[in-house]
């Protein structure tokens, strides 16, 4: 027995054994911290002064800046600021590193990937103790969600690697990936950004948010000891200048951010035109609903993990509480007791519920947008608030208005709004009244119900019964103005991947025109198509053109934006069509296929006319009516899928349609461009609006004609004929428009993307290049994940 | 330990199927929060150390064995006097802790009574024909009749899982209400025997119908189902629990039973009780824990804290 040792411990801790009697009677927790020994002599081996990492190895750095614990406001270390030809150095080292990375095999990227993994693994608790100094939040929170979620993204996407060249044959990677990350999750949502990039293929340049680079550089660190190729990991730091310098980078090919929708609608107008591929995951405003059957002890549960989970700086958090009336007392009192028992305080206190908020300035603007707040209906938990440091008490805000700032404005911070409500349709109603549509969470024992609701709702993730899962199987991302694009699944990889058809021009259909010309003798009249009704244009105006032999003359109408806006109103009275069944869908597809093969003599014989792309008319035609059969086909197939997350129950991926999508029709193949975007945005549930081509307008006229006598309910397709550069920034700023088609060569492709910044609706402008009917049907869904835990007995 | 000294002692209410098929326990979220309750807590050193004697002091020492013999109930009475070794409880500044209870089979009660005469120890009986439960019903009640005669101030009775499992609520209730009304002034623990009721909505249920009924404690198990306490049944039934005393104002104790063996297990379960029902809930008028093993680890434990060196079992003497 080591006595000595045993005497030591006993003087020790006589006056502790004075409050042991004291304990016995109060039952406090005391103080249980998490040590920093290891991630203090990690920071002490770099001198507490980073530079970056380009090019396989770290560079010292200028023009320094401190990191701040916010727990304490202490510094912890001196963090630089990128200069431009950091910035250069760091694109160049990642262009020269894609050469080989990009044709390396999926066995090798997928070692890389796994040894990152594996190592991340290893030191968890440094990355964790690491998160916490740097950015506040409680210890528990990234020892058990952040850092086992970002290794586990890097099995995954090891696996992912491992299998591209057999899974997704027709797929390439981009190129160098600009990444840009927030403070909330620093090290998890490096993780979902690099990790599929790499699998795919790419390189990348990844700045972490200026507040919390720490985990990100030792992050580099791991790089180094992973076998990770110089060039092909790059990590700047600074602040949102440094993300600028990246964005607009002209070598750089793809652009992923994660953020606020301010900065995310600045990128897109960055961005536009430049030719990069884009994916914003940007904010939220999230309803949490709770109807009169569910189980109220678990869902005030849910609550907490919904919206004080990470001192509510989450982009998904259930900050709108939503309960049905009838238990809105009950569940608010349930409600406060719970937030009561919250322990704020010293985040790498083991027994904290709550850390700080992760900057004095976070912490102004939370304090800021309650400021005008009635302070009668709002309650703050009465938990001690440590003096230093940022801290924010947990608070709640009951019967909050729909006018109400409050809960219309993301506050990313501890505070829930709430309001009741009567019936599930109003639940519905108030859940989709919002700018944003990332996540919701349901909470019912009646099955019906719950799951009833998981369509009906407007977000990229909805919850049964539960809120915040994550996982690398499942995608996550978000509707309107939360942002486009998934991070996660299958659907993930499609923001790191391009069609690897994509720079060979079509050359199917090159077969020259020897049909003798038949000219259409009478003269017709064209009108646009909107609502089911052919109508005059409403400035009252129309165009001549003549066929290129200038043998024949149409007159085609000239619309304008109140056209256009006509047309969105009777898109969205069809809103019907997007819950018809395929098998509805894929009948009226069929019968449309019937009544044009009818006139088939006719159209190629339009198409020959026209000739602008030297395909034959019959052979034209014939390709317009296979497309048709082939949306058809995929009407009531294009099915959603279950994932392998670790969870009892099901995850599943669901395609739903975009919305309201408005396209321009490409000049070359007037029949087939036109009926591409028409069959494959109808047959998966969307409703259109589209301006055929100004070189060859009159056989969309003729196919209107066809479309009226093929039982395509009124809406869900309308035609215009308009100068595309007229009406293409109204359609790119219109609010109710979800998403916009194009060509790549356009002239009016930068125009929709700066303006479609608006409301960040979703711009496909590869079209023309594209002849993959299921490339056409992926950009006419939107993944929904529905999360439904199960179990019972 | 008289808890009528502190606790207004429940009564028997009325039945309220309203309330009791309302109850709702969703499996999932419950395990989920169920599965962080260990992780988001933790006390360290003198807090840890003060916690564990807690422990002890809710602990209703039980054997419940086919060979138990009075030798044995005597012996198992001296460590309920005396849990820690003196020379540990007097570096602990804790010479009077006891356990909660002594929980034996009825025929060991007179051998319990005496060895604990002198003492505050209650001696707790399991009755009702435990641990099915399935004697005639006169037989069990006068099973209770006669432990409390012989001088068991606490019973832990056995409901009929059947009623439960016939979803025969009324039956459950006047069961119920006739063990408690045959204990008298003995207080009642009313085991469900979680681990045969099939879902935690049954758990839910049957808690509430034996709180209306008049249990002063509700209990997990007997120990001897396939499955005993677990912290997802626990936090259906202190849910219960709370929900009970929101409505009626009367305090419910809870008493989770077997597979609790370990010293960490229990500071997870004082936790529990402390952040759903409050500190008042962490003492022995209103919990306990049923448990065998669960002292010689935390006496482990505390020699660890008070020496800084791990500890053996052969060092602390056997129950």
């Amino acid at each position: 027995m080591p006595l000595a040792r045993i005497l030591r411990r006993s003087d020790m801790q006589w006056g502790d054994q004075m409050d042991i009697m004291k304990i016995y009677e109060t039952m406090d927790y005391g103080a249980a911290p998490e040590s920093t020994d290891e991630a203090n002599t990690w920071l002490a081996e770099k001198n507490r002064k980073f530079g970056h990492f380009i090019n396989g190895d770290f560079v010292s750095g200028t023009d320094h800046f401190e990191t701040i614990n916010p727990a304490t406001g202490t510094t912890l270390a001196l963090i630089s600021h990128a200069t431009v030809s950091d910035v250069d150095n760091a694109v160049a080292a990642a262009n020269t590193a894609f050469t080989a990375w990009s044709t390396s095999s999926g066995f090798e990227r997928a070692k890389v990937l796994y040894a990152l993994a594996r190592n991340i693994q290893k030191h968890a608790r440094l990355f964790s103790v690491l998160e916490t100094l740097d950015n506040g939040k409680p210890i528990r929170e990234s020892r058990d969600i952040d850092i086992p979620l970002v290794h586990r993204h890097f099995y995954y996407h090891a696996g992912m690697a491992q299998l591209m060249s057999k899974e997704l044959p027709n797929r390439a990677p981009i190129g160098v990936c600009g990444q840009i990350i927030p403070w909330n999750f620093p090290m998890l949502m490096l993780a979902w950004k690099i990790a599929p990039a790499l699998a795919m293929g790419n390189t990348v340049v990844l700045k972490p948010a200026e507040t919390t680079s720490l985990t990100a550089l030792l992050f580099a660190e791991i790089c180094m000891q992973s076998g990770v190729p110089s060039g092909v990991v790059n990590i700047v730091t600074g602040d949102g200048g440094v993300g600028d310098m990246i964005v607009r980078h002209q070598d750089v090919h793809k652009v992923a951010f994660t953020g606020s929708t301010d900065v995310g609608r600045k990128i897109r107008q960055a961005t536009a035109g430049s030719g990069k591929s884009l994916t914003l995951e940007l904010g939220g405003k999230s309803p949490f609903i709770v109807f009169d059957d569910a189980d109220l002890d678990s869902a005030v549960e849910g609550v907490v993990d919904a919206i004080w989970f990470n001192q509510g700086q989450v982009c998904c958090a259930g900050s709108r509480l939503l309960v049905q009336a009838g238990v809105a007392d009950k569940f608010h009192s349930k409600l406060v007791n719970r937030m009561n028992k919250l322990r704020v305080g010293d985040p790498l206190d083991k027994s904290i519920d709550m850390g700080a908020i992760n900057s004095q300035a976070q912490l102004n603007r939370i304090k800021a947008m309650l400021s005008s707040c009635d302070t009668a209906k709002m309650i703050t938990s009465d938990t001690h608030i440590p003096n230093v440091g940022y801290y924010h008490p947990p608070t709640l805000i009951r019967d909050v208005e729909t006018s109400d700032t409050l809960m219309q404005e993301e506050i990313f911070g501890p505070i829930l709004v709430s309001t009741t409500f009567r019936t599930p349709s109003e639940a519905v109603e108030l859940a989709n009244n919002t700018r944003y549509g990332l996540a919701a969470s349901v909470w019912s024992e009646n099955i019906n119900l719950a799951l009833g609701m998981a369509p009906k709702l407007n977000a990229g993730v909805v919850w049964v019964n539960g809120t915040n899962f994550f996982d690398a199987a499942a995608g996550f991302g978000g509707t309107k103005e939360s942002g486009f694009g998934r991070e996660g699944g299958w659907e993930g990889l499609m923001a790191y991947t391009r069609p690897n058809n994509e720079h060979k021009k079509k050359a199917d259909y090159s077969i020259q025109v020897t049909d003798v010309i038949r000219h259409i003798s009478i003269n017709r009249t064209y009108k646009n198509y909107v609502g089911g009704k052919q109508s005059r244009p409403d400035g009252g105006y129309t165009k001549q053109i003549m066929d290129p032999s200038n043998a024949a003359t149409y007159d085609i109408p000239i619309s304008n934006r109140k056209d256009l806006r006509n047309a969105v109103e009777a898109a969205n009275k069809a809103s019907g069509w997007s819950s018809s069944t395929g098998h509805l869908r894929s009948q009226i597809l069929y019968y449309f296929a019937e009544n044009l093969s009818a006139r088939a003599d006719e159209f190629a014989t339009l198409v020959d006319v026209f000739k602008p792309n030297g395909i034959s008319g019959a052979d034209e035609v014939q390709a317009t009516l296979e497309t048709i059969f082939e949306c058809a086909a995929w009407s009531d197939k294009f099915d959603g899928d279950v994932r392998n997350v670790p969870m009892r129950g099901l995850a599943l991926s669901l395609n739903e349609p975009v919305g309201t999508i408005c396209a321009f029709a490409p000049s070359e193949h007037a029949l087939l461009g036109l009926v591409r975007m028409i069959a494959s945005s109808i047959a998966v549930g969307n409703r259109l609006i589209i301006f055929p081509s100004e070189i060859n307008p009159v056989i969309a006229g003729e196919l209107i004609q066809v479309m009226e006598t093929s039982d395509i309910p009124a809406g869900v397709v309308n035609i215009l004929f308009a100068k595309h550069t007229d009406v293409a920034k109204h359609a790119a700023l219109h609010m109710d428009l979800d998403a916009i088609w194009c060509e790549e060569t356009a002239s009016i492709v930068s125009i929709i993307e700066e303006h479609s910044a608006t409301n960040l609706k979703r711009t496909w402008t590869h079209v023309n290049t594209s002849t993959d009917i299921r490339e056409f049907l992926d950009h006419a869904t939107e993944k929904k994940t529905v999360w439904i835990p199960w179990g019972e007995g | 330990m008289n808890i009528s000294n502190t606790i207004n002692r429940n009564i028997c209410h009325d039945l309220d199927l309203d309330w009791v098929m309302s109850a709702k326990a969703n499996q999932s979220a419950i395990e989920r929060r169920a599965s962080t309750l260990g992780t988001r807590r933790s006390v360290k050193k003198q807090f840890q150390a003060a916690w564990l004697l807690r422990a002890i002091s809710c602990i209703d020492l039980t054997t419940l064995s086919g060979d138990d013999t009075e030798d044995r109930v005597r012996r198992l009475c001296a460590k309920a006097q005396q849990p820690l070794r003196p020379d540990l409880a007097k570096s602990l500044d804790m010479n009077t802790i006891t356990t909660g209870a002594i929980c034996v089979y009825h025929e060991m009660v007179p051998a319990a009574v005496d060895a604990l005469s002198g003492s505050q120890i209650p001696v707790a009986a399991v009755s009702t024909g435990f641990p099915a439960g399935l004697s005639s019903l006169k037989l069990r009640i006068a099973e209770i009749e006669e432990s409390v005669a012989a001088g068991a101030t606490e019973i832990d009775i056995v409901i009929s899982r059947r009623h439960v499992l016939n979803q025969d609520w009324q039956s459950l209730y006047d069961e119920m209400k006739l063990f408690r009304n045959a204990c008298g002034n003995a207080h009642v623990k009313a085991i469900l025997a979680t681990g045969e009721l099939g879902t935690l909505r049954n758990v839910a249920r049957a808690s509430l119908i034996c709180m209306m009924a008049g249990a002063d404690f509700i209990k997990t198990s007997t120990g001897k189902e396939g499955v005993n306490a677990t912290l997802p049944v626990s936090l259906v039934m202190v849910r219960a629990i709370r929900e009970f005393y929101e409505k009626t104002g009367y305090k419910v104790g809870y008493k989770p039973a077997g597979g609790i063996s370990k010293a960490k297990d229990a500071l997870v379960y004082l936790s529990m009780m402390k952040e759903e029902l409050g500190v008042e809930w962490t003492r022995p008028e209103l919990f306990r824990f049923g448990a065998s093993s669960l002292l010689g680890d935390i006496e482990r434990q505390l020699e660890h804290y008070a020496t800084g060196a791990y500890s053996a079992s052969f060092r602390h003497a056997m129950g």
